[in-house]
């Protein structure tokens, strides 16, 4: 028997396939590349929720993430297209795969090392330092001219991926649906191991998880390097859909937009940042038709939901979640 | 030479260090007392500035606007709090988080609709106009000093306010214990929106200041709020001592950073390398910095005795 949300989250899944599919048929690849950055956001919050919805750490630090897999994207191509060797003698490339491990490795590390000092706090202090550090890696990429600096750095043609034209707008937006869905695969697996029960125990009582025996730093930091990696890996297809890489993609504001994105859509609920991201991407499109004041409506909006609808869209047709 | 350009340096520091702890105060205070995270205290500090900016520009008189600015932030402050808010004590520092960025959203697109994309520019007024000489050779602007001078008396002001008033006995009362005074009869709804407003008052006062050395654009806020994080981190959240010296730390070490780096990195590496990764690194030292501190003392130098 299908739940009433599982049912929501299969209509989700199908809306988002079906509606580049029409779009393309139609000749209309504009709404393929929008439904793409729909896939592109819902798996960079889908990685935040593991940290935010599952463990309760709430960072504010995420773009660091998204942008470092952006800039490993940007960086990684410039280099193969140039011949010029990266490091150590090793060259760029543009093979897609190449660069999503690059991302998700080097994301992880980053994660690693911010996770490690961040968790020894909690509460406000973790979100004002998960914040603080992610400035210190923005502030870094502004300074640093190498690759671009300020102005940020273009990627002349969107990587390869065997068997795939990516620069159709259509094949590009599938790689990016089918990563989405393994990686909320990956996340309802989390959910439901012992690692997962362990990290929800964590956010619950951190005294009982002690007293079992189980270090709750440790499984913290382990969430936190995951949801850094996943969040990576979308920064890096990110870079790829606009074939542009800056240090906004690192600016708070993108830290402030994943969280919204999660709140949108419903806090670890497993479809939340899909539902999330495309509210988010349609309010950003039909607001921004309407009026060039739409951040003023958007932060109104969300200003609403905050304070009068908590569960957001997946509480309001998939109703509570089932366990929090 | 260097000597006196070092010491230049440090007064640019110091003068950064004192317009952080106004900003720093205000978001520590709040949370202090109400326990509330607000984001939107760089909002304040552009709606001060762009008080100031418009008030003198009709006036002609810097010190309306420098009034304008604080009534104006106060102001601000006191309507979001009586309306956004007071529905947030309760609830978890997420949607904390998540409201007041939402009002960050709101202030900025409000003022570019109220002003327009560009910036605005404050003149110094005319009696803080000029230079004094500095040992060395050099000069140092007059108004930089003032605004030293100006942040140490709030400082002071600030001091003599928590310590010595009925209304700074409310306050450290509210942060010891928001049960108990709301059961002695004080009226802690209005206390709250008095430290709200007076948060923003002192917002407004640093944007104002510093309207006159910056342009006055949407968004000014927004690095001046994250530095204040720091500051406040550093210093333990909830302590004003902690912020006055966190705020000190943060502007000096940024501020000879920027200045001593790059001139470091020359020693090592070609000067075209060194202006680059000394630079690179100078604008990474303070969160360094915080990281060390915080891999020592989690809860900052001057934890306060809850949160």
């Amino acid at each position: 028997m299908l739940s009433r949300e599982n049912l929501v989250n299969l209509v989700l899944a199908a809306a988002l396939l079906a509606v580049p599919l029409a779009a393309n048929a139609l000749g209309q690849p504009f709404y393929v590349t929008l439904a793409t950055r729909i896939a592109i956001l819902a798996l960079a919050a889908t990685g935040l929720n593991l940290a935010l919805g599952l463990g309760g750490l709430v960072s504010f630090g995420h773009a660091a993430f998204f942008g470092i897999g952006g800039y490993a994207a940007g960086i990684l191509a410039t280099h193969g297209f140039s011949g010029d060797p990266l490091i150590f003698g090793l060259p760029g490339t543009n093979q897609m795969w190449v660069i999503w491990i690059v991302a998700v490795v080097v994301a992880g590390l980053v994660g690693l090392a911010i996770g490690a000092i961040s968790l020894r706090t909690s509460g406000v202090y973790f979100i004002m330092i998960t914040l603080a550090f992610a400035q210190m890696v923005y502030y870094f990429a502004v300074s640093w001219p190498a690759y671009g600096g300020e102005d940020g750095l273009s990627i002349l043609v969107r990587n390869q991926f065997p068997g795939v034209m990516t620069m159709r707008p259509l094949s590009f937006f599938l790689i990016c649906y089918v990563i989405l869905l393994i990686g909320i695969g990956l996340f309802a697996l989390i959910r439901a191991s012992r690692f997962g029960s362990a990290l929800q125990a964590a956010r619950q009582n951190e005294v009982r998880v002690a007293t079992v025996g189980i270090e709750p730093y440790r499984i913290r930091l382990t969430g936190f390097v995951i949801s850094a990696m996943m969040t990576g890996l979308a920064g890096a297809l990110f870079a790829d859909l606009n074939r542009f890489v800056s240090p906004s993609m690192l600016s708070w504001h993108m830290s402030g937009e994943l969280i919204v994105l999660i709140i949108l859509g419903g806090t670890g609920r497993l479809f939340g940042p899909l539902a999330g991201a495309a509210l988010y991407v349609a309010f950003e499109y039909a607001l921004g038709g309407l009026t060039e004041r739409w951040q003023f409506f958007l932060g109104l909006i969300l200003l609403v939901v905050v304070l009068f609808a908590r569960g957001g869209l997946l509480g309001l047709l998939a109703g509570k979640a089932r366990h929090g | 030479m260097t000597v006196a350009l070092a010491l230049e340096q440090l007064l640019n520091g110091l003068q950064l260090g004192v317009m952080l702890f106004l900003m720093a105060a205000g978001l520590t205070l709040i949370f202090g007392v109400m326990g509330l995270i607000n984001l939107a205290h760089g909002s304040l500090y552009m709606v001060g500035a762009f008080a100031c900016a418009a008030t003198a520009a009709w006036t002609g008189s810097f010190w309306i606007g420098l009034v304008a600015s604080l009534i104006a932030a106060a102001a601000a402050g006191a309507i979001v709090e009586l309306v956004v808010i007071r529905r947030l004590y309760d609830r978890d520092h997420l949607d904390q988080v998540l409201a007041t960025f939402a009002l960050i959203l709101m202030f900025s697109e409000g003022m570019r609709w109220l002003f327009g994309s560009f910036p605005l520019y404050l003149d110094i007024p005319p009696l803080l106009q000029g230079a004094v000489p500095l040992p060395g050779g050099t000069e140092y602007p007059v108004y930089r000093l003032a605004i030293i001078a100006a942040g140490t008396l709030v400082a002071f002001g600030l001091y003599l306010l928590i310590s010595g008033t009925r209304l700074g006995m409310r306050i450290r009362a509210g942060e010891s214990d928001r049960e108990m005074i709301g059961a002695l009869g004080v009226d802690i709804r209005t206390l709250y929106t008095v430290v709200f407003a007076l948060g923003a008052a002192l917002a407004g006062f640093a944007g104002a200041m510093v309207g006159a050395i910056q342009s006055v654009q949407v968004g000014m806020g927004e690095p001046v709020l994250i530095l204040a994080f720091v500051v406040i981190v550093i210093g333990g959240i909830g302590s004003i001592k902690g912020a006055l010296l966190g705020a000190l730390l943060v502007g000096v070490t940024d501020t000879m950073g920027r200045f001593l780096l790059p001139k470091l990195m020359a020693l090592f590496v070609p000067p075209a390398q060194a202006g680059m990764i000394g630079g690179a690194a100078a604008s990474m030292l303070i969160y360094i910095v915080m990281a060390v501190i915080l891999a020592v003392k989690p809860r900052g130098l001057f934890p306060a005795a809850h949160a």
